[in-house]
């Protein structure tokens, strides 16, 4: 069963988001879209400054099987990518919700993140998809 | 539901995440790909291929008929048991498969054919087998397992008696041998030393278990592909199709020109080709940046023209990506790929990247 930690955000296309204290987000890919990739060996991160709108197209993480994209749960501008990834992708499989992290945003209008599903809500998603 | 292999209740029961494959059920992997492909480099690790079709074809002139259905020369096999590489061509010298031919005795030869052309391939073979006499037999009702590594051949020796141990151990590279009900081959599609096996779907699962007691690591489809893909083997429908020829494929050395009074099917064609000159050529390619290479990635040679990635990874050996690429027949050392946009650098390399558990290019 997949872990799905109870203080954060999910998106559809399994993401997570988590707010941080100085108002920005961080976004990674959830347990459960770790375990369906597979071994991670590369990830692309998206670049500094980058303005994303919901649902872009906006980092890679592929693994041995095949590529995919990361899809920004939220509207935004980037403000850090995950560098430790470069050297160690398998990061995302080990930790997803900690040392595999992907980006760093600051939204454009916090109360997006309303939009999102709770844990619940994600975890009842899982179960449709499964 | 796909069909499924007498292994199947196994894979499930040992977490494989399952998918379909050409209509099979099939495990990708059993929790980690890297891990397995590892086991296989280093120790050994067994593989379902069921899905495989094996193929008997008999008759007193079966040897004349494989002589004119195949593009290599089924001269080469004198010794009973002795197995050989080959493409099926179409008239236009399309590859219809790659297959394995193995000569029983002079009115029996067994084929194993890839689980994703089955169907037109019997279709072809029994249309072309009629007017030699030879009868074409699809063996159904077994199951196929390939235990592969270093160790392998060690492992499946242990189950066998003293006789059948004695025939295994002392089987050459690309030779099979009946050992009872058993069909075993040291061949396989991984770059290790290891056999594939032949045996009644009724003993497969037990078997299965017998050997992952022996510390037999079970691996899926996924380690099955960067493996290949490192021993620098061809995979049907990615490396090549009906839309490419053996020359252009990487597979020249599997093409018998000589003797010239031999005619195969696909003959003229190849000639036609070879006396034009061949336009494109299957490579190994490199990715000297960071990201991975995929099958239909445009590749760029500088001065020569555009190919593309037929099938990419990252190398779990190496460290690295790696892929074959169907190039101009010019390209030399180097070209760039175009990746989701960036043009990323890559080295033009003569597979196999890996065999036998040691890199075969510098990296």
């Amino acid at each position: 069963m997949s872990d799905v930690p109870g203080d954060l955000k999910y998106s559809k296309d399994h993401e997570w988001v988590r707010l941080e204290e100085d108002g920005s987000v961080t976004v990674g890919v959830t347990d459960h879209a770790q375990a369906a990739l597979g071994d991670m060996v590369f990830v692309e991160l998206p670049e500094i400054g980058a303005t994303l709108a919901e649902g872009d197209a906006c980092a890679v993480v592929e693994s041995v099987k095949a590529a995919s994209d990361v899809y920004s749960p939220l509207n935004g501008e980037v403000t850090e990518g995950n560098q430790a990834l470069a050297d160690a992708p398998e990061l995302v499989n080990q930790d997803p919700y900690g040392d595999g992290w992907i980006y760093r945003m600051k939204l454009d209008n916090e109360d997006d993140l309303g939009e999102l599903m709770s844990a619940e809500e994600y975890l009842a998603l899982l179960e449709d998809e499964a | 539901m796909g069909q499924r292999t007498p292994y199947y209740d196994t894979h499930v029961e040992a977490g494989a995440r399952m998918v379909d494959f050409g209509g099979w059920d099939m495990p990708v992997h059993y929790g980690s790909q890297v891990e397995e492909h590892h086991a296989v480099r280093n120790d050994a690790g067994m593989f379902d291929v069921s899905h495989m079709t094996v193929v008997d074809l008999e008759g007193e002139r079966v040897r004349a008929f494989l002589s004119y259905l195949l593009a290599n020369d089924v001269a080469k096999l004198k010794v009973q048991g002795k197995a050989l590489y080959s493409c099926m061509l179409t008239e236009q010298g399309g590859v219809i498969d790659d297959l394995i031919t193995y000569f029983m005795n002079e009115s029996y030869f067994r084929m194993v054919v890839n689980a994703s052309t089955r169907d037109k391939d019997l279709a072809w073979i029994s249309r072309q087998a009629t007017a030699f006499g030879v009868s074409v037999t699809q063996r159904a009702e077994t199951a196929m397992l390939a235990v592969q590594g270093p160790n392998a051949r060690t492992k499946v020796a242990g189950l066998l008696d003293e006789r059948g141990r004695d025939t295994v151990l002392a089987l050459k590279p690309f030779s099979a041998a009946l050992v009872g009900s058993w069909f075993v081959a040291r061949t396989g599609y991984t770059g290790e030393d290891g056999f594939e096996i032949v045996m009644p779907a009724g003993q497969a699962v037990e078997v299965w278990a017998r050997l992952a007691e022996a510390g037999v690591r079970p691996c899926g489809l996924g380690a099955r592909d960067t493996l290949r893909l490192e021993a620098g083997m061809n995979l049907y429908g990615t490396d090549m199709d009906e839309t490419t020829t053996p020359l252009e494929s990487g597979l020249a050395w599997t093409v018998a020109m000589q003797p010239v009074e031999r005619d195969f099917i696909g003959r003229a064609a190849l000639q036609a080709q070879l006396d034009t000159g061949v336009p494109r050529k299957l490579v190994g390619l490199v990715l000297e940046d960071r990201g991975v290479l995929r099958g239909h990635q445009r590749v760029l040679v500088e001065g020569v023209g555009e190919g593309e990635v037929t099938g990419g990874t990252f190398s779990p050996t190496l460290g690295a990506s790696i892929a074959f690429a169907r190039v101009p027949a010019d390209t030399g050392a180097a070209c760039q790929v175009d990746i989701r946009g960036k043009l990323l650098n890559a080295r033009v390399v003569q597979p196999p990247f890996v065999r036998n558990g040691k890199a075969c290019i510098e990296i």
